[in-house]
């Protein structure tokens, strides 16, 4: 028989759509597009700030209560709160604390709800447990259910990051779940069911790569949002430890001299604002070079 | 026909005049024109069929005439479409806009997908009378009724007030037509309507659009991939490859004395639906055995009765080594719940599925792994089949590797089986993006291959290919079951293809057998009225195609 590959079809709407999908390019792509340039350059400075800034500043703990409540100028670059603490010293520190629960949070909440969710959405039988479950979760208050996990078990870091982590699991669950539900009836799945291949293999191979785009995405939008409930925490001071400098702490402390003294709000708020939207412009970029429906469009 | 012929003598302009149209494509296509000097017309009450396979441009062309291409990936960069005279090309939005519907209107092939869901169907039809018109509400609903009881739909008053899911396929696509109709266009362009229908459903479309055409004097354009639709409807046909008209002429003319290669190719790669002459198999070895095969699917409400729908019912089939047993049936027939049941993707609700006489119905997921490999299923879908994301190579390995083969010889056995199925064995290294249609077609029956099964079930393997595709991958199928003594079970919907590789056939409806045989018996005297139905719809069954 005559094989001639130019009598097959030509390439139709849907092959070109795979080639933008998979094509290595996705990468030179994403540098095309201006949000995730201003979100990436804008955090990668925030990142080397937090990295470097910490070791080129004053002591942030360091009292000097002669010169509190200074305005800032030459002194001190945003002032001193009402302990004489330099809050430039401590606004650069506290980025570290923002980044850290930031980026763990996100890390934590991704890890877990994407087992949990590819479970969900594969096994049938697990489904309705694992979905009532979270269904639960979503039904408590994130601020309330961290306040309760703090007053029990004390506040350190790491207790911060499980309880802004736990509210956020429920979602990243529906998202993996809805990917894995459409893609178990793939006939490349099923495929591999009829050659076959293991459970954990399927979810591994066929399964969890269509769920990553979605992830990035998602864990930026996460990131973004465990920053400003650290920060809310922080102001309730149910937060990080006062005796570690974040950005919900020193606004906190700066509350009651609000009126006399505002750069000590008003310098970690813009802190926090930048931060937030440096992420969530990223996350927008991401999302639009990511998903391919959007992505035909530009 | 006498009153096709008078209108085609009174025309005095043709309702369309395609002259050297030229669209172009974006930089970065394959090609630099979608189409390439396009010219031919449409006269008063005839119908022109426009075939092609995909990528010719057919859909294109029409596209343009509504104006309904992306403007800045497509762009007329020659010719004149001319409308009863006018040029369209040079048409403001808002002329077009006036002119779609009211001297041209369009037919699609999804009818549930161009229909609006949420609106009742009646209020669809009269949606156009109201934006083109200045009846009153009593005169629409009126003409809402006339024109539904044009298209043959029974009970107007009722279905009118009907939403789309309520109706069947081809009650849709009456509606859509219906819609087209109401403002009684010059001009009716149907982009392969029948192609998302069943074929006795197919055949009643098909009827209607002669008779309307032959009633209201309209110029159909007529978009279709299949020339058995070309033998049954067309007055004049023009074939497209590329962009480029290849030929265009007299039905007649075309269908008997096709003059240009491709025409002819495209004729001789329909399969026929005179079964060609089969040895009968020797092998008395049966590899597939089903016994009183059910399936029934039960859905429970909390607050309403639970349903249970029969897929399928008493299946009994046997397939000897080296056989092919074709199951045709309509949508909804049953015939890939039993091929899933088979594979068991599906678990059976009863009966028996016997593989080398070892039932696997009732074996637990792990119990059925070592059967896995004994039966193997290639796809419908080309494009679904493939992971995106891995390559060919390592697709095709994946089922030898479960079971023990080392990479290395199952890699050498995936270049063995790329020969078999006319593949360079370079090709492993490649995604499934870079390959066409028929191509991943072929290495998903490598992948079946490599688990060397006994049993082959093919689930409408061929149906989403390209006619001159699909005669190669037949071809195909044909020899692997002779030279592996597979074997096969050849799920499909089309006549056409079943007559010529199936040695038996089984004929289902709504789950139930309702006829079994040698193929050429069953073509030439068949038991069941429900076969003679489905044979009397195959379009184009007085036109002789093919080489069979």
């Amino acid at each position: 028989m005559s094989i001639n590959a130019n009598q097959d079809m030509l390439p139709s709407a849907d092959d070109t759509a795979a080639m933008v999908r998979d094509d290595p390019s996705v990468f030179v792509l994403a540098l095309r597009h201006p949000s995730i340039i201003i979100g990436g350059v804008l955090l990668i400075v925030i990142v080397l700030i937090a990295m470097i800034g910490p070791l080129l500043t004053n002591d942030p703990i360091a009292l000097n209560p002669i010169n509190r409540l200074k305005a800032p100028g030459d002194f001190a670059w945003f002032g001193t709160d009402y302990l004489g603490r330099d809050v430039f010293a401590r606004v650069i520190h506290g980025a570290r604390v923002s980044l850290v629960v930031g980026l763990a949070v996100s890390a934590c909440a991704i890890s877990v709800g994407l087992v949990t969710g590819l479970l969900a959405g594969y096994i049938r039988v697990l489904d309705a447990i694992i979905m009532r479950v979270m269904d639960g979760l979503m039904a408590i208050p994130g601020i309330l259910l961290a306040i309760a996990l703090i007053s029990l078990s004390g506040a350190t870091l790491f207790t911060v990051v499980i309880a802004i982590m736990i509210p956020e699991i429920p979602r990243v669950v529906r998202l993996v779940r809805a990917v894995v539900l459409s893609v178990r009836e793939e006939p490349y799945v099923e495929a591999a069911i009829a050659a076959g291949t293991k459970l954990p293999l399927i979810l591994i191979r066929h399964i969890l790569p269509n769920t990553i785009a979605p992830m990035i995405v998602q864990a930026t939008y996460i990131c973004a949002s465990a920053m400003l409930t650290e920060a809310i925490l922080g102001f309730l001071g149910a937060g990080i430890p006062p005796e570690i400098p974040s950005w919900g702490n020193i606004m906190a402390e700066g509350r009651t001299y609000f009126q006399i003294t505002p750069w000590i709000i008003f310098y970690p708020g813009i802190a926090l604002a930048v931060t937030v939207l440096a992420v969530n412009t990223l996350g927008d970029g991401l999302r639009d070079t990511l998903d391919p429906r959007i992505a035909r469009k530009m | 026909m006498a009153a096709r012929k008078k209108a085609n003598d009174n025309q005095v302009l043709p309702v369309l005049d395609i002259q050297g149209l030229t669209v172009s494509l974006p930089d970065d296509a394959d090609r630099p024109f979608a189409i390439e000097n396009v010219e031919f017309n449409v006269g008063r009450g005839e119908i022109v069929c426009v075939v092609g396979e995909s990528g010719s441009g057919k859909s294109v062309t029409a596209h343009t005439v509504m104006g309904l291409n992306p403007k800045k990936q497509l762009k007329p960069v020659a010719g004149k479409v001319l409308l009863e005279g006018e040029d369209l090309l040079v048409k403001t939005d808002a002329e077009m806009r006036q002119l779609r519907g009211e001297r041209m209107a369009m037919i699609f092939q999804e009818p549930m997908t161009a229909l609006n869901p949420v609106m009742k169907v009646g209020d669809q039809i009269a949606e156009m009378l109201e934006i083109h018109t200045d009846m009153s509400a009593s005169e629409r609903a009126a003409r809402v009724l006339d024109v539904m009881r044009d298209v043959k739909l029974p009970d107007a008053e009722q279905m009118m007030h009907s939403y789309p899911h309520q109706l069947s396929g081809g009650q849709r696509q009456r509606i859509m037509i219906a819609m087209a109709l109401s403002l009684e266009p010059g001009l009716l362009i149907a982009d392969e309507p029948t192609t998302a229908l069943d074929v006795t459903t197919q055949a009643q479309i098909l009827d209607l659009i002669k008779d309307i055409q032959a009633s209201h004097g309209t110029g159909v354009m007529f978009i279709t991939h299949d020339f058995g639709v070309v033998a049954e409807i067309a007055d004049r046909v023009v074939v497209m490859q590329h962009g480029r008209i290849v030929e265009q002429g007299d039905a007649k003319q075309v269908l008997t004395k096709p003059k240009h290669p491709y025409t002819r190719m495209l004729m001789a790669s329909v399969p026929s639906l005179t079964p060609p002459k089969r040895k009968p198999v020797k092998s008395s070895t049966v590899a597939l055995e089903t016994h009183n095969l059910d399936k029934t699917y039960f859905s429970s409400g909390w607050l309403r009765a639970g349903r249970t729908v029969k897929a399928a019912q008493q299946v009994d089939l046997h397939v000897h080594r080296g056989e092919t047993l074709g199951v045709v049936g309509e949508s909804g027939s049953g015939k890939s719940t039993v091929a899933r049941c088979i594979v068991r993707l599906i678990d059976p609700t009863g009966g028996e599925v016997l593989i080398d006489g070892k039932n696997i119905a009732g074996l637990s997921a792990n119990a059925m792994r070592p059967y896995r490999r004994d039966v193997q299923i290639v796809f419908q879908d080309p494009y679904r089949s493939l992971n995106p994301r891995r390559t060919v190579g390592q697709s095709i390995v994946e089922g030898p590797m479960n079971f023990g083969l080392s990479e290395a010889d199952a890699l050498e056995r995936a270049r063995e089986l790329m020969r078999v199925v006319g593949l360079q064995p370079e090709a492993l290294e490649r995604f499934p993006h870079q390959f066409s249609g028929g191509q991943r077609q072929r290495i998903c029956i490598a992948r079946a291959l490599a688990m060397e099964p006994t049993v082959l079930i093919a689930d409408e393997a061929v149906s989403a290919l390209d006619v001159s595709v699909q005669a190669q991958v037949l071809e195909l199928l044909d020899d692997v079951r002779k030279k592996f003594d597979l074997a096969m079970l050849f799920i499909t919907h089309d006549l056409r293809v079943a007559a010529q590789i199936c040695d038996r056939i089984m004929v289902m409806q709504h789950g139930i057998v309702v006829e079994q045989g040698i193929t050429a018996q069953v073509y030439a005297k068949p038991d069941h009225p429900y076969t003679r139905e489905l044979l009397a719809a195959a379009p184009g069954r007085h036109a002789q195609f093919g080489a069979g």
